[in-house]
């Protein structure tokens, strides 16, 4: 490599300057840069100098230069949120005053709601209920044809805000008791009436089956709440034992496990935690999942 | 003063051991007008497309009470794009992949036979310098007195000048910004909103960008655009080939070139002497300021202006014209060797090539235009849950339909679904007819989604994860049908 003259080589071929640089033989050219092209470049060294002047740029210890305009990400973030609020305000002022009735009537609102529903759906109830509303085992199917404690608007409403054996005075509170932990009925009895229940929902059975004596046991400890011919109650949450709609499944090991434990699946109150507006669309849009009543 | 003049230049700068700079500022161009055939087809095609671009936006063409009734119209708020007849919905923008493919083909189509007339005649950036040339011109003289007024000191008469080019440069440049907008909404409503001030800001700052680029690119950039930022020509320089036609200088007839008094010393003493009178004229009229006579060239646009400059020198100085003129360089070589021309060849491979491509492009277009669907149906089934088992044992599957209605007029679709034995399909507050299929409400050129549910008694339910079905969509009106496949899932 050659420095000195380096300028004064030109190119025989292109009849261009070289860099001076020169490996094995091989030069490069020095071609020139158009003026406008180093104009740009200058004006965007300025224009980044002004920026960081103007705007948030240069990192320091804990902080950083908040630039003379004062403007800041956060900031603008919250200046459109808000200003989505005011242009949602008007639909969300007839949203809390309509009734769930005059909603589901009206498409404009319906349509609202169901979307706002929507989301609240999957930030508070999807973690249990599932994103699409399918439930799994414990955590009630909203899709479905079988309500629980009842799939009118006003029942669904109801539910959402006063939750299901929850720290709430309104709360649904009926619950399935331990037969079997707490000595109300025996092993043999438990399987009895196990098998007794499959049978009320034409599920096969044992050979051995004696659902006499499950019968039974069923009209006096079971038909309370489930009702002499195991229908349910929606009063008491007592589920419909002779539909194919199993909230913890219809195996007989399942039906015994609940015998013996007991069960009492809890559903927070959303009362204090969403505002009225959010509960409607919530309602609205969890009566649509499948079809309310 | 072209990059190879440049070159040489800075050659020769190197060799007088003086510095090269690092950069180099653009060199002063005054081009010369010149009337001729080729100015000619210039004038007409620079009438002809800057019309069409300022004035299209106006054209009506009436589609419907409710549908716009602008000819050419981006409506971006609406997701659609207008054509006259045609329109275009976001997911049909293949389309324009189509006319993008169709440019690209024919504009080396168009190289093949006859090299780079997009950028001598057709470009943008061609037409608005041509554009803001003439004003020059009539502002501020032909080369003569603009080269003689860039040296002179500044005065009010200069000033005065100079101003009426700068605002008539800006008028322009304005104007062409406007147009632009219009193309993206109602134009005259737009022209009464602009006027008054009450237009979208977003229209504003459009006009504001392009009446910046088109005063910058065409009245400061001209030919430092095409020579520096412009990839078509490394492009073209690759694509070309010695049976093009190319704006040629004939060397073969012109060299040895010489003044007429010089030439005609030199023939009367035997020598062999060539038409080329050594004028300047093809140079001095040239855009971006080339010598033709050095042969094809980067920061030639081949825009025949030498052409018809030339050819006026050699009628004044009574020689046959053409001794620069569309030219094959394979000829050129011929002559030189005293052979016989090649008659010009169109007919090539690459022309064959590149002509088919473009039928078969255009032919799917049309095919794809002349059997676009008026309605169209799509379905998304859930994800979440699969399947919901109902109370009695039934199985419901849940989907997401989506019915497009383009026709102009708002429409009842038959939605029902087929391909599963019992299944009933159902959607909450929908109407149904005799034959259980969902009547459905579609607005003109509008796309509706619909939550539907199809519900499998009981009594159908075999042993199996999942089942083929068909959603299919009647519109009673104008027959149309469609259907679209889909599963329905069981535990």
């Amino acid at each position: 490599m050659t420095e000195s003259g380096a300028h004064k080589h030109v190119d025989a071929h292109s009849g261009m300057g070289t860099t001076g640089h020169e490996w094995d033989g091989i030069r490069e050219l020095n071609t020139p840069l158009p003026r406008w092209w180093l104009n740009i470049l200058y004006a965007t060294i300025v224009w980044a100098v002004f920026y960081c002047i103007a705007y948030p740029a240069i990192p320091l210890i804990q902080s950083f230069t908040p630039g003379v305009l004062g403007w800041s990400s956060r900031q603008s973030v919250n200046d459109e949120l808000a200003s989505l609020r005011a242009q949602r305000e008007p639909i969300v002022a007839a949203l809390s005053q309509a009734s769930l009735d005059e909603i589901a009537h009206n498409p404009q609102l319906r349509t609202f709601a169901m979307a706002q529903g929507k989301a609240a759906f999957a930030n508070n109830c999807a973690p249990c209920h599932g994103a699409g509303g399918g439930g799994s085992k414990g955590y009630a199917n909203l899709n479905d044809d079988d309500w629980l404690w009842g799939g009118t608007l006003e029942q669904i409403s109801a539910t959402i805000t006063h939750g299901v054996r929850a720290d709430d005075d309104l709360s649904h509170a009926g619950m399935m008791p331990a037969f079997g932990r707490e000595g109300m009925l025996d092993e043999q009895q438990i399987s009895n009436v196990a098998d007794y229940v499959r049978s009320l929902s034409h599920l096969p059975l044992p050979a051995q089956a004696n659902l006499a004596a499950g019968a039974a046991i069923f009209s006096e400890n079971c038909a309370a709440c489930h009702g002499a011919d195991g229908h349910g109650d929606m009063e008491l949450g007592a589920p419909n034992l002779a539909d194919a709609i199993w909230l913890y499944g219809s195996d007989k090991a399942t039906i015994v496990e609940g015998l013996v434990n007991g069960r009492g699946g809890v559903m927070p109150a959303w009362g204090g935690r969403l505002d009225a507006t959010t509960i409607k669309a919530l309602t609205i849009y969890v009566h649509a999942l499948g079809g309310g009543q | 003063m072209s990059v190879r003049q440049q070159q040489l230049d800075d050659a020769a700068l190197a060799e007088s051991g003086v510095e090269i700079p690092l950069y180099a500022s653009s060199k002063a161009i005054y081009p010369q007008s010149v009337e001729g055939r080729y100015r000619k087809i210039k004038w007409a095609i620079l009438f002809v497309a800057l019309g069409v671009y300022y004035f299209l936006p106006f054209v009506r063409w009436d589609r419907g009470v409710d549908a716009p009734s602008q000819a050419v119209l981006v409506d971006i708020a609406n997701h659609r794009f207008y054509f006259f007849f045609i329109e275009i919905w976001p997911q049909e923008f293949y389309y324009v992949t189509g006319l993008l493919i169709l440019a690209a083909f024919s504009l080396f189509l168009m190289n093949s036979l006859a090299g780079r007339i997009w950028c001598g005649y057709l470009c943008p950036q061609t037409v608005w310098t041509d554009l803001f040339l003439t004003v020059e011109r009539w502002v501020e003289g032909d080369r003569r007195e603009r080269m003689m007024k860039a040296n002179q000191p500044f005065n009010l008469e200069r000033f005065t000048e100079l101003l009426l080019k700068h605002s008539t440069w800006l008028l322009i440049a304005w104007w062409t910004g406007g147009a632009w907008v219009l193309y993206f909404a109602d134009a005259p409503t737009l022209v009464y909103k602009l006027a008054t001030f009450q237009g979208e800001p977003v229209a504003y700052v459009w006009i504001a960008i392009l009446t910046f680029t088109t005063y910058f690119l065409a009245g400061f950039m001209r030919e430092q655009v095409c020579t520096y930022m412009c990839p078509w020509p490394r492009i073209q320089a690759a694509l070309i080939d010695e049976w093009a036609l190319n704006v040629t200088y004939r060397y073969d007839r012109g060299e040895p070139r010489g003044s007429l008094k010089k030439n005609a010393a030199l023939k009367s003493t035997g020598v062999k002497t060539g038409d080329c009178v050594d004028c300047q004229q093809c140079v001095n009229v040239c855009p971006t300021g080339v010598d033709i006579r050095d042969g094809l060239q980067i920061d030639c646009i081949q825009c025949g202006l030498c052409i018809d400059a030339c050819d006026n020198i050699m009628t004044r100085v009574g020689r046959p014209t053409g001794l620069i003129a569309y030219d094959t360089q394979i000829n050129v070589e011929r002559r030189q060797n005293g052979l016989q021309e090649h008659p010009v060849k169109l007919i090539r491979p690459r022309t064959v090539l590149y002509a088919t491509l473009i039928v078969f492009v255009g032919s799917l277009m049309l095919i794809a235009l002349a059997t676009r669907k008026m309605i169209e149906l799509s379905a998304l089934h859930d994800r979440n849950p699969q399947y919901v088992t109902l109370s009695d044992g039934s199985i419901r599957n849940g989907y997401t339909l989506r019915l497009i209605n383009r026709q102009a007029q708002e429409r009842v679709f038959l939605v029902g679904v087929e391909g599963l034995a019992g299944a009933r399909i159902e959607s909450s507050g929908l109407p149904a007819d005799s034959s259980g299929r969902l009547m459905v409400s579609v607005g003109h050129d509008q796309t509706l989604e619909l939550r539907v549910l199809i519900t499998l008694p009981v009594s159908r339910v075999e042993d199996v994860e999942s089942q083929d079905l068909a959603f299919r969509a009647v519109e009673p009106i104008s027959g149309a049908v469609t259907t679209v496949a889909d599963h329905f899932f069981l535990p």
